[in-house]
């Protein structure tokens, strides 16, 4: 939440809600710009705010509480019975203001939900870099090796026409998760490259003039004079007169850029080049393009230019766009970055498949945010603001999720909770599937010790760490024996396998069934590859348990290799045995032996070892990958109300606006407007009355009729005020697109929704 | 040839020069040197000279007017996007940054007069592409003309004074090769060189025409034709043997590098490479597959089906329980196998929305990001808008791909488009 000061003229950044219902007192801190303010505010209303002068130090901070905390405290006359918040920096957390608060007797509240997010989001930064890195860098020597080429003077380059080295860069229609991409870009450039980089959208350059513009004022960091604009002519006129909207001033202007920069480092001859970053080709007005283009072109011996094309759909738009007089300009080479699906498994992969953030989304949730991605719009950015969306609202919603945090510190903040927490303890479900499970004497000093109930916490907290720790090595390695098998029965990606192991135990899922079949029906140098990858998967993992399962798998694996030196004795085949026996009977009953053997065929030892492995990979599956609703207290770590992130992510207006229109009440929270489901009450604003009347209607509507309707529903004596807010109402429904005006009869409306009648 | 470009006024010797650097345009330089006589005459006010793509205009006049130091300005049309802006380039070329700056803030012709009669000197003007005429000043002030498209194309409605109009034909095929032989490698020699660019000339000039593109095109592959003289296969003599080597090079070329599906830069490192490799590149139009979202796709395929099918079909291809649709009353004969050629037509957004959904198998809640991926289409000109922005109410779309592209996508949600599309019944 940003919250602009105007006095002080300071963004405050971090604004932490307080409860109502505790007396808390919580800090606003660190000011955007010059300026650092310290504030706190509480239930009871808004403490003293302080200006800071310089850095914060752990000595000021101390200060700083001395000379104010108290003396809000007391102006609030909150007295001694509050609880003081603050986030975890350093200088917050350091010894000093720790004694002090112990000193002072001031409880202190830690609050994990705003470091979380900022984590999340940290490192999704540092994905989408990553990401993006391979892509970047061999961009960015495409940028070097153009600006190096430039200052050959060899034949051949001299008979080379000009062109203008341009980077297609295809991302893919994912166009929201563009923009990361292009601000690491133009960072990357600006540091390695060269310092004049400009980057310019479509909608800002409508026509030649605007992208041009767009272009100077980005490149020389200047307000460009324009004849049209109105705003920028007193700054303007005086300091840049001569600086007019053409590449002519911007060559002159980066001659005199080079020039007093080349003495210094007289060795490089190299000029650095001008790169012009266009972020979305396809919406560019095509003439707009060519133009600039051919006039760039003009200037290209003057001007190292360099374009960057941004393109959502196929690099043949390009050809599309620019006649070929145009195209014949540029060099263009073909960047493509990776697929949106390759960028969310490996999101999914960092984020979602760690035990390292304790924060976790049930099934329905991580599929309402999968669909969204699949079907809707491709956006990694808006997935990830998805889980931050689920991350918040799970820290607001549920009270329990303080022990949503670290093992230490959730065990820590066991022992901190308070009565009313423990008692949201005992409501949760699982805990009372837990308890009912016990015998009676652990019932009865679950429910009523408080003490006894947080020492069962802390096991349970630990078992829940334990289970996720386990949890995902688990499922990669299953992941990659199923992922290898023909027509993937438990998905091709890692992602589908999660949510069937969110839903319900995985072993009792059919395909499940037949991957194992067909698992048993693998040849041998699959299986031990395929087990050997299992093997480096489990092995980083830090857990005794996954230590032991590892070792046993070595010792599995070891097994099989010994079996290729064994495999020369193998059975003596019973056909042999058979000409020495003339005897008919004997035949026939040596045959039917025969058969009998075919039929349960002896196990050669690679079968029985493979079984074995098998059954060992069974096992696993059916003591780590139980769904996370089996463990007590998982409503801690899981958010669970997909409803809401759906409300919030993928909005319906249509249905919005008809639960607005029956039952006002839903928005209006009204008590006059409750009513039994069905009615609307006659407090009810006209246009709900009017809708709900029109839906008793054919489909033309006399308006007459319609308003005698209402005027009976109301109790009410037509009269002109009423004919004018009936008027009001349809002419409200009109503009929602419910009715509209017809010509085959004068006074009546056309339904334009169907049922009801 | 020299003695073409012969008129009193001038230095023997700078005329000299100028015909050396124009090679098969004397007739056009003579031409012009004589409308513009001497310089203390009189000249003819404007003079419109159109052309091919490098034809030479440009490079005439520029010759021209700076081997003969004339006085002149050079504006490109293109770049002034304004008057002002073509004003003052021309004054800061005649006079320099002084006069320009008087030059007040969306200034008339008449200012530009004004600033103009106060300074001293007064020379010839060229424009480059220019439509916008001066002639009011009154002074010894040439306006020429620059284009690639006719004069009639020009004339305004209202009249004007005619310019002179001069035509410069495109260069022949042995012009060209006069031309392009000029420019040789230093290390080989002429004629090695001029067999060269008629083997080039062989293969792509029944495509181009175009001078600086040609010269482009020699010097890229220069290096190729003379690798087999390198490694001391055949001698500078040999033609047969150079061609059969260079031949196939030049016409891949012609698919690639000159159509710009492969850059020069590429195409440089491509020739360095061994001839297996040199095949994995691809061209840009060879990435034409598009991921899309699942809705997308459907919301694609049905603006398709809604651009390509006549609209009273819909009854007959949506709907579970059309009742009996005589198949002789359904398919009219005019309508037959045209809508294809016709190209797609405009729907508005509610049967878009209405096929969309019985396109879907499963039910799909109308939610606004159905139809933020409609405008998004729309960005990405997979759709086009017919009617106007600003019509909030019953937009129209029509559809901008192609049937290949269509296919393609309808084939990775397994629906079968052909059977839905009125043309193929």
């Amino acid at each position: 939440m940003d919250i602009t000061w105007s006095s002080v003229k300071s963004i405050i950044k971090k604004w932490k809600v307080y409860d109502p219902h505790k007396r808390t007192i919580s800090t606003v801190e660190h000011g955007g710009g010059s300026i650092l303010v310290w504030g706190c505010v509480s239930a009871a209303g808004p403490g003293s705010f302080v200006k800071v002068e310089g850095n914060t130090n752990a000595e000021k901070y101390h200060q700083i509480l001395e000379d104010n905390l108290i003396q809000s405290a007391r102006e609030l006359r909150l007295g001694r019975r509050f609880i003081f918040q603050q986030d975890n920096d350093p200088k917050h957390t350091a010894k000093d203001a720790q004694k002090w608060f112990k000193d002072n007797k001031v409880n202190v509240l830690d609050w994990p939900s705003p470091r979380q997010k900022v984590n999340t989001f940290y490192r999704q930064c540092v994905l989408q870099d990553e990401l993006n890195r391979k892509i970047l860098d061999s961009l960015l020597d495409f940028t070097r090796k153009c600006s190096s080429a430039r200052q050959h003077s060899d034949w051949a380059s001299q008979m080379r026409a000009n062109e203008i080295p341009t980077a297609a860069l295809v991302l893919g229609v994912n166009v929201p998760d563009h923009d990361i991409t292009f601000q690491s870009l133009s960072e990357l450039l600006h540091q390695s490259v060269t310092p004049h980089v400009a980057s310019v959208e479509a909608k800002e350059c409508g026509a030649l003039k605007h992208l041009m513009k767009r272009v100077l004022e980005r490149l020389m960091d200047t307000v460009v004079d324009d004849d049209e604009e109105e705003e920028t002519e007193h700054t303007s006129t005086q300091l840049h007169k001569s600086v007019n909207c053409s590449l002519s001033a911007l060559c002159d202007w980066y001659i005199t850029k080079t020039k007093r920069s080349s003495p210094a480092e007289h060795e490089r001859q190299q000029q650095p080049p001008v790169v012009i970053i266009f972020k979305d080709l396809e919406a560019f007005n095509p003439r707009v393009l060519r133009d600039f283009i051919l006039i760039c072109s003009r200037y290209i011996e003057r001007l190292p230019l360099m374009f960057i094309f941004g393109i959502a759909t196929s690099p043949s738009t390009i050809q599309r766009m620019l006649p070929h007089s145009v195209s014949s300009l540029l060099c263009i080479e073909l960047f493509q970055s990776l697929s949106c699906t390759q960028h969310l498994a490996t999101v999914i992969d960092q984020l979602i498949l760690t035990p390292q953030f304790p924060f976790k989304l049930n099934a329905k949730v991580m599929q309402v945010l999968l669909s969204i991605f699949l079907y809707h719009d491709f956006s990694v950015r808006n997935f990830i603001k998805g889980l931050q969306l689920a991350l918040l609202e799970h820290f607001h919603s549920q009270p329990l999720s303080v022990l949503c945090c670290k093992k230490k510190e959730a065990l820590l903040n066991v022992m901190q909770l308070s009565h009313r927490d423990l008692e949201r303890i005992r409501q949760l479900p699982s805990f009372k599937r837990y308890v009912e499970k016990q015998e009676s004497q652990e019932q009865v000093n679950l429910i009523t010790d408080d003490s006894h109930l947080k020492e069962t916490c802390r096991k349970m907290i630990k078992g829940l760490h334990k289970y996720h720790k386990n949890y995902y090595p688990i499922l990669k390695c299953l992941h990659t024996l199923t992922s290898a098998l023909p027509r993937y029965p438990l998905g091709k990606q890692i992602r589908e396998l999660h949510l069937t192991c969110l839903e319900k135990n995985v072993w009792e899922n059919e395909d499940y069934q037949s991957a194992m079949k067909l698992l048993k029906m693998l040849a041998k140098d699959d299986l031990i590859a395929l087990l050997q990858r299992c093997g480096e998967i489990l092995k980083p993992v830090k857990s005794k348990k996954m230590k032991s399962t590892a070792f046993q798998l070595e010792e599995l694996l070891t097994k099989f290799k010994q079996l290729d030196s064994n495999e020369e004795d193998s059975i003596t085949s019973p056909i042999k045995n058979l000409q020495k026996k003339t005897d008919l009977f004997q035949l026939q009953k040596t045959l039917l032996e025969m058969n009998e053997t075919r039929r349960s065929k002896k196990l050669s030892p690679f079968e029985i070892l493979r079984n074995e492995a098998l059954e060992f990979i069974d096992s696993l599956v059916k003591s780590h990958l139980s769904p996370p609703e089996s463990q007590t207290l998982h409503e801690v770590c899981y958010y669970s109300s997909s409803a809401t992130v759906r409300r919030h992510l993928n909005a319906t207006p249509r249905t919005s606006i008809q639960a607005a229109l029956s039952s006002p009440y839903y928005y209006l929270q009204n008590e006059n407007l409750k009513t039994e489901d069905g009615t609307v009450s006659n407090a009810a604003p006209d246009i709900c009355i009017a809708y709900k009347l029109h839906l008793e209607c054919g489909r033309l509507i006399n308006l007459y009729d319609w308003l005698e309707l209402i005027s009976t529903n109301l109790h009410l004596f037509l009269s002109l005020s009423f004919s004018a807010r009936f008027i009001r109402s349809v002419s409200e429904l009109e503009f929602l697109g419910f009715i509209k005006s017809t010509k085959q009869k004068t006074d009546h409306v056309a339904r334009l929704t169907w049922g009801g009648c | 040839m020299t003695a073409l470009l012969q008129h009193p006024g001038y230095d023997e010797e700078k005329l000299r020069r100028v015909a050396e650097q124009l090679p098969c345009r004397e007739v056009q330089a003579g031409l012009l040197l004589s409308l513009m006589g001497e310089p203390q005459q009189y000249s003819y006010p404007s003079i419109f000279i159109y052309g091919h793509r490098a034809s030479g205009k440009s490079h005439v006049l520029h010759v021209l007017l700076k081997e003969l130091e004339l006085h002149h300005a050079t504006v490109s049309c293109v770049e002034c996007v304004s008057v002002a802006l073509l004003f003052e380039q021309v004054l800061l070329s005649f006079f320099g940054c002084d006069a320009a700056s008087l030059l007040p803030r969306s200034p008339s012709l008449s200012d530009f007069v004004r600033i103009y009669r106060q300074q001293p000197v007064t020379m010839e003007t060229s424009s480059h592409q220019t439509v916008v005429l001066n002639p009011v000043v009154e002074d010894n002030v040439t306006v020429i003309l620059l284009s690639e498209i006719v004069w009639d194309k020009f004339r305004p409605n209202t009249g004007c004074f005619e310019p002179l109009l001069l035509h410069f034909p495109d260069y022949s095929k042995g012009e060209l090769q006069q031309i392009l032989s000029q420019d040789r490698h230093p290390s080989y020699s002429a004629e090695f060189y001029s067999s060269y660019i008629n083997i080039l000339l062989g293969v792509f000039y029944s495509v181009c025409r175009d001078l600086r593109e040609l010269r482009h095109l020699a010097a890229l592959n220069f290096s190729k034709f003379c690798e087999p003289l390198e490694e001391g296969k055949v001698k500078e003599t040999d033609t047969h043997k150079l061609w059969r080597n260079i031949e196939p090079h030049l016409k891949k070329a012609m698919q690639t590098v000159y159509l710009r599906e492969v850059s020069s830069l590429q195409w440089e490192q491509m020739q360095l490479m061994e001839e297996k490799e040199a095949g994995a590149l691809r061209g840009l139009s060879a990435h034409t597959h598009v991921e899309l979202p699942f809705y997308s796709k459907f919301l694609l395929i049905a603006a398709y089906l809604a651009s390509y099918n006549p609209a009273r079909t819909d009854k007959r291809f949506f709907l579970k329980h059309h009742g009996k649709i005589r198949k002789t009353n359904f398919l009219k004969k005019n309508e037959k196998t045209s809508n294809h050629l016709l190209g797609p037509k405009p729907f508005p957004l509610d049967r878009l929305l209405a096929i969309f959904y019985s396109v879907v198998d499963s039910r799909v809640a109308p939610t606004a990001s159905i139809f933020s991926q409609i405008s998004s289409l729309v960005t990405l000109q997979l759709l086009t808008q017919v009617s106007h922005d600003d019509q909030l109410d019953a937009p129209k779309y029509k559809c901008a791909v192609s049937l290949d592209f269509i296919c393609a996508i309808s084939r990775t949600v397994n629906f079968d488009i052909v059977k839905y599309l009125y043309d193929f019944l």
